[in-house]
């Protein structure tokens, strides 16, 4: 059983008030726990069991301006007397910074509306096994897989954020999560791989295993037999998979650090279009059973939703409290980043947004570390599909893509599928202009 | 060493009975005990923006019969804890017998001292430390907008206890000195990003103004990166500088390598042991034995003592890397890869160091046999796909060869291959193998291990470079 909250609050209370007495002028403590169990499958077979019981602290101290932390999951009280001590000393002797400080009161969180984000159902592993065995041998009704992999977790956690300024709060939240990896061959050709997966807060929200083991097939056999392309300038669409990651740069180049240390390529660019007109963002932390839905900030601020994006206009940066003062705008609870992020969905069908261009690459999968946050380049691997007149051709693979998130933002068209599966979404996505390198 | 059953209702006895029992119809296990303490110190923005010490402890158990692992994890050592951790493996492995293989190589020979560098030197020292370099950086000028100058230093005790009641220990120290510089000219912007470190203490790293060399640097790869142009798209020639660009091998072919993905049969080098996978002359080794480097390990995290390990010589493919599960399914003996990122997660084969051996050529006489093709100098991370056996990875400094010669500096591109046909594109090695200046971490299956790499200048004869110019 994960930790109720009178022993996490109890920790709490401990290093706050200990800090206190040892001469912090504030003190932030997060104490949380999680367990959770995993199995793995593989080709019919039970291959790893694996559990998890985590308890951790995390402690800041402030005396004025001065600010240090510690992190510890040895709990031995003497340990953490010792490591509180050390924390102190070092505060004492780290230069002043004139922006550290605890959130404002007055934006701290109050009221909390259930969302629904705790499911105490549990799901033995013997069951585990029973769902895995289901979705393994969905994939191999397709006769080119010979290989499958298969897991699924269950997670339970709890944590309290307490604070020398009264703060005092903390909820449960779970995960049920399952995935199957197929790796498909035909006759002499190298092997591809690809997967499907289910995430949800609740167990019986979990999509059937017969769904995640058919479509991780169809998936991986689809790839078999892919051609390299020549480089050209190609209009590009990109799966559901790799669209929603246009918002998590977005995210990092607006977060209120990269925007206060000068390293955004949208640094100044508040109020002004950054995207195209028929382009509205969304960043809601309330959505019931959400996976990225939550009660309040890393600091303990209340979450509103904001619309980051409005007609193609930047209207908000992400902002905590440190760089908000820097900055000199008050913090709107994203320490910690976004909470369900997601672009409104577009008008024109997933079908005819294939049919828009008479070629399109269609982008099912991308590999390598190629965004610049500073200069906006970029360039990654790719593998995905030739698509001429609406129809999949053949599967791409060794490429590359290319080009600039500055232009790249003017130049997206979405479709109306949006779905949440992730705690950040987008509907299929549109690019005109980008470059591949291939052949 | 620590004492891991101070301060807990269970002593070493209890603990070794309980491992017995458990491990007792198993082919292998351990229980594998970890205390860990970690700082890390930043300066950005012209202010020290966060101090941080942090000191874990946890121990996982692990029980292994046939190709099944059951592995239980906890931060509580207590007699409850580990009682219950036993039961979960039991539980799992309930149906299944093994015979347990007592048998562990030992070895004398240490690879780095054992030290703590955290207190070796103060944190009143590190903090004027880092006030200097930022001074020192930004003294280069008014295009200097952005300096962000880090610490980290970490002392890891390990203890493993196997079935029978056999110990082995290992302390291993880490530190590493990182400095990043954003520079702005004419409104263009460019970071350029230098970092050493290794299994020493701060001190070594750092004397006689070595961190100067490091800011020096970053400033450098930051300058170069002002004057680029963009990177052409396409297939040409490659020439990549020696040291940290083999990075390339690590990811075209150390991941490929590792035991696990051989015997699942998901790599696309598991059929081709003993075949030719890379143009004569290119030997790659696998080495955790260099003194004081980031990768090397004394122990593995199972016990074994580490090797040198020949991965490939003159372009043929003579051995995987191999933890003790791996081993035994695949009949041969552990290389001492056997790696975990700490008590929280399950054993892996891994790389250690990873390195290219010299050849014959001089850099300068790579470039010159390129008409058209990129000099590339310095990569900011990379990625695979095993089964696929496509790997990419993304310069950070990179120029133009034309005509034999090196031209104007371009942008940032993502350079992308083939794993098992990539190294039969290396027609020459060079003479002038170097070693990483200590600063990769390895991600597999959401675990973080340090690793280092090496290679001379090599030249590849076809690759695709992905920029935007075509």
């Amino acid at each position: 059983m994960v930790k109720d909250q009178d022993y996490l609050k109890k920790t709490a209370f401990f290093c706050v008030d200990l800090a206190k007495k040892l001469g912090a002028t504030d003190a932030t403590a997060v104490v949380g726990h999680s367990i959770s169990e995993t199995v793995n499958f593989r080709n019919r077979k039970l291959d790893e069991s694996d559990r998890s019981d985590s308890l951790g602290v995390g402690l800041e101290t402030y005396i004025g301006k001065k600010k240090s932390s510690i992190t510890s999951s040895n709990l031995n009280e003497d340990n953490i007397k010792t490591l509180i001590e050390r924390c102190i000393e070092t505060t004492k002797i780290t230069p002043e910074d004139e922006f550290n400080s605890l959130p404002d009161k007055d934006l701290l969180a109050t009221k909390i509306n259930d969302l629904n984000l705790y499911d105490d159902d549990h799901i033995e592993n013997n069951e585990k096994i029973e769902y895995l065995k289901e979705a393994e041998e969905a994939a191999l009704e397709k006769k080119e897989i010979i290989n499958t992999e298969t897991s699924f977790t269950e997670s339970k956690s709890n944590f309290i954020l307490a604070s020398s300024d009264g703060f005092l709060n903390g909820y449960k939240s779970s995960t049920f999560s399952a995935s199957c990896v197929a790796i498909a061959k035909k006759f002499d050709d190298k092997m591809e791989r690809d997967y499907e997966f289910t995430s949800t807060c609740h167990l019986h929200d979990m999509l059937r295993p017969n769904q995640i083991g058919s479509l991780a097939a169809k998936r991986t056999t689809q790839k078999l037999n892919p051609q390299k392309i020549e480089s050209e300038k190609i209009s590009i669409i990109f799966d559901r998979r790799i669209s929603k990651g246009m918002l998590s740069i977005l995210a990092s180049a607006i977060s209120a650090s990269s925007i206060a240390r000068g390293t955004s390529f949208l640094k100044d660019k508040i109020n002004e279009k950054v995207f195209s007109s028929s382009i509205n963002i969304y960043d809601k932390p309330n959505i019931v059973k959400g996976l990225g839905s939550r009660y309040f900030d890393s600091e303990g601020v209340k979450m509103e939703e904001l619309k980051l994006v409005d007609q193609g206009v930047l209207k908000h940066y992400l902002i905590d409290t440190y760089y908000g003062k820097k900055l000199n705008l008050k913090s709107n609870g994203r320490s910690g980043g976004t909470s369900n992020l997601y672009f409104e969905k577009g008008s024109i069908s997933y079908k005819n947004l294939l049919k828009l261009n008479q070629r399109t690459l269609y982008i099912t999968e991308t590999i390598g570390h190629g965004s610049n946050l500073v200069t906006g380049d970029y360039s990654v691997g790719a593998t995905g599909f030739m698509v001429e007149n609406g129809v999949f051709k053949y599967p791409v693979s060794e490429i590359t893509i290319a080009g600039n998130f500055n232009d790249m933002f003017k130049n997206i068209t979405l479709a109306d599928d949006l779905e949440f599966k992730y705690s950040t979404n987008a509907p299929t996505m549109l690019i005109e202009g980008m470059v591949v390198a291939g052949k | 060493m620590t004492d891991f059953f101070n301060k807990t209702d269970l002593s070493r006895n209890d603990a070794e009975k309980i491992i017995s029992e458990t491990l007792n119809n198993c082919d292998d296990g351990e229980l594998y005990l970890e205390n860990s303490k970690s700082e890390s110190i930043v300066l950005d923005d012209d202010k020290i923006k966060s101090s941080n010490y942090s000191s874990d402890l946890g121990y996982g158990l692990r029980a292994v019969t046939g190709e099944v692992v059951a592995y239980s994890h906890s931060n509580e050592i207590s007699k409850n804890s580990l009682k219950q951790s036993a039961d979960n493996l039991s539980s799992t492995l309930k149906s299944k017998k093994g015979v347990y293989n007592h048998e562990i190589s030992k070895t004398n020979e240490k690879f780095y001292k054992d030290i703590n560098p955290i207190e070796e030197k103060s944190l009143q020292s590190k903090l004027e430390l880092l006030k200097e370099v930022n001074n020192y950086t930004r003294a280069k000028g008014g295009i200097v907008q952005q300096v962000t100058a880090s610490f980290s230093g970490e002392h890891k005790s390990i203890e493993i206890i196997r079935s029978g009641g056999e110990v082995l220990t290992d302390i291993r120290p880490l530190i590493r000195f990182n400095v990043s510089v954003m520079l702005e000219k004419n409104g263009k912007k460019e970071t350029g990003v230098y970092g050493i470190g290794g299994r020493q203490s701060y001190d070594e790293y750092l004397k006689e103004g070595n961190w100067k060399k490091v800011c020096d640097e970053a400033f450098r790869i930051a300058s170069v990166n002002l004057e680029s142009k963009p990177a052409p798209a396409g297939e040409m020639k490659v020439v990549l500088g020696p040291g940290w660009p083999a990075i390339l091998i690590h990811e075209a072919i150390g991941h490929g390598l590792e035991g696990d993905f051989n015997r699942k049969k998901t790599s696309a080098f598991h059929n081709l042991m003993g075949q030719r996978v890379a143009s004569e002359g290119v030997t790659i080794v696998d080495d955790g034995t260099l003194h004081n480097r980031r990768g090397s390990l004394t122990i593995d995290d199972e016990g074994t003592p580490s090797e040198k390990t020949i991965l490939i010589e003159n372009g043929i493919l003579k051995n995987f890397m191999q933890d003790r599960l791996n081993a035994r399914l695949m009949n041969t003996r552990s290389t001492g890869s056997g790696r975990r990122e700490s008590y929280k997660h399950v054993v892996l084969p891994r790389m250690r160091n990873t390195m290219m051996l010299n050849g014959k050529y001089s850099q300068e006489e790579m470039i010159k046999s390129v008409d058209k093709g990129i000099f590339a100098v310095s990569f900011g991370g990379g990625q695979v796909d095993i089964t696929s056996g496509k790997f990419v990875f993304n310069c950070t400094e990179a120029y133009e060869i034309i005509n034999g010669k090196i031209g104007a500096p371009i942008k940032g591109a993502t350079l992308i291959g083939d794993g098992p046909s990539i190294l039969k594109e290396v027609s020459l090695v060079g003479n002038n193998m170097m070693l990483d200046p200590g600063i990769g971490t390895c991600g597999k299956a959401g675990q973080g291990v340090p690793v280092g790499v090496a290679q001379p200048s090599i030249l590849i004869d076809k690759m695709t470079v992905g920029g935007t110019q075509l």
